[in-house]
């Protein structure tokens, strides 16, 4: 158990979680060894049928295995070092058929008709088309109907299956677990590699099983869950693992709440997130462009029902989580382990008993201008950030247009709106969204990572604290000196209409409060 | 890539958990299309705190950083590798990295080794209390000395190796090619392609 507890875990007293255990000692690869070739097959999990799956070569003496990589998504930020290790041996994209491009991190999110103003993102831009044109690779560019955030992309064109492998230079790839594939992201160095051979050279990965029984209250999301999970389990408590979701509160969930809490694995340290493919998974996937058809479908559908992990198949670690009594949750500091109920209060750096974790509690305190006790429904916000590739899918949009229908935002409260593709943007505006956010006096934008990070004109100005529906509350992430409270889109949606950090529940109380007085 | 195996230099007490790659490097200076330069970049916003300890005098030509738990978590970007190396840096060791920036470090020549908690509060100790002191990494050993205080660290053997060796990854698994191309005529026609384009 202590191996797990990173140094942000907290201890939790809310009764939320009911336990937590490490499972036995039995490590992926020696139970591999142990078996011999006529044994009754090993009970296995998603994540071992998915890796045996694409073996090309069995690692031996500690040297990893060597990994097919049947989707590579590629954006400009970590490519274009990529591209030029490629020119300078000579070497080739071997397989454009299993490459996308999309352009989304630099990207402006108003006026992309016009030349990129910022010279340095606008090289970076035409870095990538220059690459794509020559190694002919397929791209989606600004303006493009299929341009968006490289994990919406992906998805939403049908190239995300299950039982498959994806990478791409981002460490959301996590997102695309939620289909059952195995999801990671890579560096730069691993980009060049995968797009000279096709594979990648990796050490097996060990388990943790991610149980969420019971059933979520209305206003509390799959964001709520796997906020909970990463102040549980810390952001290095998954360092190591691929994460599987289980559980009646995860097949509950649509794929869009699915990929949300698998996009968010990487901010508990884990290299994936994966939810085992059912009925939702397959609903979702057919008759996208991609994905495939006929006889093919048939074949993928039968295989892809035999990837779920099998009785008793072991993890290396697992959790529980109890969904009925999850609340909505926010993080009051700089790392997403470091979040609490939103009913509860900012906590004390001395409730902390790891001395790093007291440190590091102090210095985000101080960061974020909070104090120690704080209600965290007492703290008004400027911004609003509705997006990124954590939520910015249609069901994410809808989700905030329900609350916010019909109402005004706060005075002073700037709330941005950024669906998280072109096609989003358009499957929003035919159900009317557009209309609602504006009318609502918030900003409704193109398709992009926008305000996620500080790397395009959307930006926090320096003190200025945000409600953002993103992954990361790092220091400086949205902006220089910006403050960022992770919330879900139902929580941001409330947050803007009140000007402090809100739940639905709480919009629900307001209005009793003025029927009440009505009455009186 | 260099061949590796004892690296000597200034050692440079970093004493904070979670220094996720957005410190490292803010996601502004990834705009770059170029692989070197980086090193005004480095931990860029803590360096405009005069107190910050690489604006200390013995420690702004350090080589090896000590940090807390949890040293590079977050962003996959490897531009934080880069510009650590940029700096000067040729190694680091922490109780805990982040998978990917652990992954990436091992392709461009940065070593991370694991060490306990408790070692890296004894090399914060011995630092301080002899400001400028250099260390050295000796990657054959796994050992790690700063005067006359040695720590064990930890670092998987095939890393190791290739540090060692100063060998590149797609020159080693070009060596498979065969058996990629096998694997690639046994792959189910439902996989998905993203060509030709389908929309």
């Amino acid at each position: 158990m202590a191996d797990l507890a990173g140094p942000t875990a907290r201890t939790y007293t809310q009764g939320e979680f009911d336990s937590m255990s490490t499972a036995s000692d039995a490590v992926r690869a020696d139970v591999t060894e142990d078996i011999a070739p006529a044994a009754p097959a090993r009970p296995r999990t998603l994540a071992e049928k998915v890796w045996d799956d694409h073996l090309v070569v069995k690692g031996e003496n500690g040297s990893p295995d060597l990994i097919y990589i049947d989707l590579h998504l590629v954006h400009e930020v970590t490519s274009p070092q990529a591209f030029d290790g490629l020119r300078a041996e000579g070497r080739q994209v071997r397989r454009p058929d299993l490459t996308i491009a999309t352009e989304d991190h630099n990207t402006p999110t108003i006026g992309i008709d016009k030349p990129i103003a910022d010279p340095t993102s606008r090289t970076q831009i035409e870095t990538l088309r220059r690459n794509c044109a020559e190694f002919g690779v397929r791209l989606h560019s600004l303006g493009d109907v299929e341009q968006g955030i490289v994990h919406v992309v992906g998805p939403q064109l049908g190239l995300t299956m299950p039982g498959i492998t994806v990478v791409c230079g981002d460490s959301h790839t996590s997102t695309h677990g939620a289909f059952g594939a195995m999801a990671f992201g890579i560096g730069t160095s691993e980009v060049e590699h995968v797009l000279a051979t096709q594979t990648l050279p990796l050490k097996p990965f060990k388990t943790m099983a991610i149980n969420v029984e019971g059933t979520l209250r209305p206003g509390v999301t799959a964001k709520d869950i796997i906020l909970a999970v990463i102040a549980k389990i810390g952001t290095g408590g998954g360092q190591g693992y691929v994460l599987e979701y289980r559980g009646s509160a995860i097949r509950a969930l649509s794929m869009e709440g699915r990929m949300t809490i698998c996009n968010m694995s990487i901010e508990a340290g884990a290299r994936a997130g994966m939810v085992a493919p059912d009925e939702t998974t397959f609903a979702y996937l057919k008759g996208r462009p991609h994905a495939p058809e006929g006889a093919d479908w048939d074949a993928a559908v039968e295989y892809w029902k035999t990837l779920g992990t099998d009785e008793g198949a072991q993890f290396d670690a697992e959790v529980f989580v109890d969904a009925d009594a999850l609340e909505p949750f926010v993080t009051w500091g700089t790392n997403p382990g470091q979040g609490v109920s939103l009913s509860d209060v900012v906590p004390e750096p001395q409730s902390f008993t790891d001395p790093n974790a007291q440190a590091a509690a102090t210095r985000a305190l101080e960061y974020m201008d909070l104090r120690a006790g704080t209600p965290l429904k007492d703290i008004h916000v400027d911004a609003v950030f509705m997006g990124s590739c954590t939520n910015s899918r249609i069901e994410d949009l809808r989700a905030f247009a329900s609350i916010i229908k019909g109402k005004q935002k706060a005075d002073g409260v700037r709330v941005m709106v950024v669906p998280g593709s072109a096609r989003v943007r358009l499957e929003a505006e035919a159900e009317g969204i557009d209309k609602i956010v504006e009318a609502f006096g918030a900003e409704w934008r193109f398709a992009g990572c926008s305000m996620c990070l500080g790397m395009n004109p959307d930006q926090l100005a320096p003190g200025e604290r945000c409600a953002s529906t993103s992954n990361r509350n790092f220091e400086g992430r949205q902006g220089k000196g910006g403050r960022t409270h992770l919330v879900s889109p139902v929580v941001a949606a409330a947050t803007a209409i009140r000007g402090t950090l809100s739940s639905p529940w709480d919009l629900d109380n307001d209005q009793a409060h003025d029927e009440q007085k009505a009455q009186a | 890539m260099e061949k590796i195996s004892t690296l000597t230099g200034v050692a440079v007490p970093l004493k904070r958990s979670n220094v996720d790659t957005d410190q490292i490097i803010p996601a502004v200076f990834l705009k770059r299309v170029t692989k070197t330069g980086f090193d005004d970049a480095l931990f860029s916003a803590w360096r405009q705190d005069p107190e910050f300890v690489l604006n200390q005098e013995p420690y702004k030509s350090g080589k090896i950083l000590i940090a807390g738990p949890d040293f590079g978590t977050g962003s996959s970007r490897e531009h934080a590798v880069w510009a650590l190396r940029d700096y000067g840096f040729t190694a680091v060791l922490s109780p805990r990295f982040g998978d990917i920036f652990r992954g990436n470090s091992g392709k461009q020549g940065l070593l991370t080794g694991t060490v306990s908690e408790q070692d890296v509060e004894r090399l914060w100790a011995a630092i301080e209390a002899n400001p400028g002191i250099e260390a050295s990494v000796d990657l054959v050993a796994r050992k790690a000395t700063l005067a006359d205080l040695t720590v064990d660290f930890d670092i998987d053997d095939y890393t190791r190796w290739r540090l060692l060796e100063g060998l590149d990854d797609i020159g080693l698994t070009m060596r498979d090619e065969a058996q990629i191309t096998e694997f690639e005529a046994r792959r189910e026609p439902w996989r998905p392609k993203t060509l030709p384009v389908k929309i």
